[in-house]
């Protein structure tokens, strides 16, 4: 009697946290292209210096920021999240040789096309920050996954606002 | 060991929650209001005389549950029948008179000839009258009977309301599972019930937007599976398929006209979404629509010469419809701050689409004729509507916890029935045309 009450706990209670797991926001940067040559010394990297690979991994730096946020059905970049384009911007810029895609994403709420639609359009505004900042067209690209790649899958703001989102993917550094 | 009565509490409320986890599974009829003019039907459970052990579901069972979906139905539950009869001449029509019956419908489950599957033998009579309305045999192959059921209650459905049925039609829908970048996503293809799902594709990268051909054999859809959006034609019986579109930017929306010559499609190549049609049999590409606003989601009228879409080109979301030969589109919606993804009825007299208002979104039907829309459902999170190819019914998805569900509503808006459905979030259902 004992041991099925227990074993039915330990199934409740599994099957109640599975139903409840979310997922936390993602890195978005593929560590693998960080090229060895990029660290070659030692001392911390200024995190100001936004043309330093290095800054890509340390959290005092705005390069390791790579996720833009957006109100509901708006594009526009915020202006606490333009600093952050601006530090790409000079990334990019100074380095001939990297190549981004900005993913841009939508919340739930809406038509799926037409979310696909407002996710290209949030895309595309980071992409124009970052070309006014000095990057090439050649190296910016963008793709829309509209609502199809939520982050989290709970329907109220608090998880609605991570998924409104453009992500700045280096695909080359 | 004694546990505690707070413990045992404890226990039985999680022993609930895993039991009404696992109790979703069921097929359940919401009867929103009851509709007056639904007309009482009894199905008797068919004898079963084929060689083969009977099914689970039986075919009366099957009958029954798609006509009481359509809302014009109001079939007599199996409990209440004090009666059973096998042949015309055992009918007591004044019991069923008295149970307050119209319709009755009686059969047989039989071997066909030649060993080949089962003979589906039935009548139809006016309880009144007591005149048999109809008195047929459907034949299907050994796993078809689900199949057979549906065409019973088609053929039933036809002869009382004069509107061929669409129950033995199928439906398309996505289904995805996990979170995150570890996701797998599939398109499915099941019966209009939601019974026999079959995966046509899956991916790792999102499915979207599947959209059948007039003639019911292809399914359009859209993949992320080379990195970007991209439009592919399949065949859903041999799995051969197409690349349709693959150019920058996006590459969504497909829609088949219902004449069969164009496909429409989203295309962003220019810079912003705006709609195309590609001529099926030339593959020339012309460009419909042309603003800096997010044009998509094309639905053709009925008559192929002219297609509804989504715009905020007015700042928000509406529904617009242009000629097929271009021009100037015209708004349709006018009311509500959001209206998408347009479903017209096949008789185009009716329009379906997503109404959101602030953070709801229903399933609402605007008549063409008057001008007055109407909202279907409850939902808070409803879209995706899709017209039955007989008009009688929309499918539609909606969520079910943090999950997303597909539900059928009459077009009165008086019965609602959740599908039965494969695992995962599914959505985006797309009824199919009536397969000949």
């Amino acid at each position: 009697m004992n041991t099925t009450w227990r074993f039915l706990l330990a199934l409740a209670i599994a099957v109640s946290i599975s139903a409840c797991k979310t997922t936390e926001p993602t890195d978005t940067t593929d560590s693998s292209a960080t090229k060895p040559s990029d660290v070659t010394t030692s001392a911390a990297p200024d995190p100001n210096d936004h043309t330093d690979a290095r800054n890509f991994d340390n959290a005092d730096s705005l390069l390791s920021k790579r996720v833009v946020y957006f109100d509901f059905d708006k594009s526009d970049v915020k202006s606490e999240y333009r600093a952050i384009v601006a530090a790409h911007a000079t990334y990019v810029s100074a380095h001939n040789t990297a190549r981004v895609t900005l993913e841009g994403h939508a919340d739930e709420r809406g038509t799926r096309e037409y979310n696909l639609g407002l996710g290209e359009r949030r895309g595309n505004a980071v992409s124009g920050l970052l070309s006014a900042g000095g990057a090439m067209g050649g190296q910016l690209d963008v793709v829309s996954y509209g609502e199809e790649r939520p982050v989290c899958r709970v329907s109220d703001e608090n998880c609605w606002w991570q998924n409104r989102r453009v992500e700045i993917v280096y695909t080359a550094r | 060991m004694m546990m505690t009565k707070t413990m045992q509490k404890i226990m039985y409320t999680l022993l609930f929650l895993l039991v009404s986890q696992l109790a979703q599974a069921k097929l359940e009829i919401e009867i929103i209001q009851g509709n007056a003019s639904a007309l009482p039907i009894a199905i008797i459970p068919m004898q079963w005389r084929a060689s083969d052990p009977p099914p689970e579901a039986g075919v009366s069972e099957i009958i029954s549950s798609d006509l009481h979906r359509s809302g014009l139905f109001d079939p007599l539950d199996e409990q209440d029948m004090v009666d059973r009869p096998v042949d015309a001449e055992s009918i007591r029509y004044g019991t069923w008179r008295l149970l307050k019956v119209d319709y009755l419908v009686i059969g047989q489950v039989r071997d066909a000839a030649g060993g080949k599957g089962y003979d589906i033998v039935y009548q139809l009579f006016d309880v009144h009258t007591q005149e048999a309305l109809l008195s047929q045999i459907t034949t299907v192959g050994f796993g078809d009977l689900r199949f057979g059921a549906h065409r019973v209650a088609d053929a039933i459905y036809e002869k009382l309301t004069g509107v061929p049925g669409a129950f033995s039609t199928r439906i398309a829908y996505i289904s995805s599972t996990g979170t995150g970048k570890v996701q797998n996503y599939q398109l499915f293809v099941a019966d209009a019930d939601g019974f026999n799902p079959q995966a046509v594709v899956g991916s790792p990268e999102p499915l979207m937007s599947p959209s059948w051909t007039p003639d019911g054999q292809k399914l359009a859809y859209v993949s992320f599976e080379k990195g970007n959006s991209s439009i592919y034609v399949q065949n859903v019986a041999t799995g051969q398929r197409e690349l349709v579109s693959s150019g920058r930017g996006i590459n969504g929306a497909p829609a088949f006209s219902p004449d069969g010559r164009y496909l429409a499609m989203t295309l962003s190549v220019s810079g912003n979404p705006e709609i195309y049609i590609r001529d099926l049999a030339s593959g020339q590409k012309t460009q419909l629509t042309q603003h800096w606003a997010i044009d998509t989601e094309p639905a053709w009228a009925p008559d192929s010469r002219s297609l509804y879409f989504t715009s905020d080109r007015g700042g928000k979301p509406q529904i617009y419809k242009i000629p097929v030969t271009g021009g100037n589109p015209s708004r349709v919606t006018m009311e509500g701050e959001y209206n998408a993804r347009a479903s017209i009825s096949p008789d185009g007299t009716r329009i379906a689409m997503a109404y959101g208002r602030g953070n709801e979104y229903r399933i609402a039907v605007l008549d063409t004729g008057t001008g007055r829309m109407r909202i279907l459902t409850p939902g808070v999170l409803d879209e995706s509507p899709s017209f039955a190819p007989n008009g009688g019914m929309i499918l539609y998805a909606t969520r079910e916890g943090t999950r997303g569900v597909l539900s059928a509503v009459s077009v009165d808006g008086n019965v609602r029935q959740r599908l039965i459905l494969t695992e995962g979030d599914v959505r985006e259902p797309a009824w199919s045309p009536v397969i000949r």
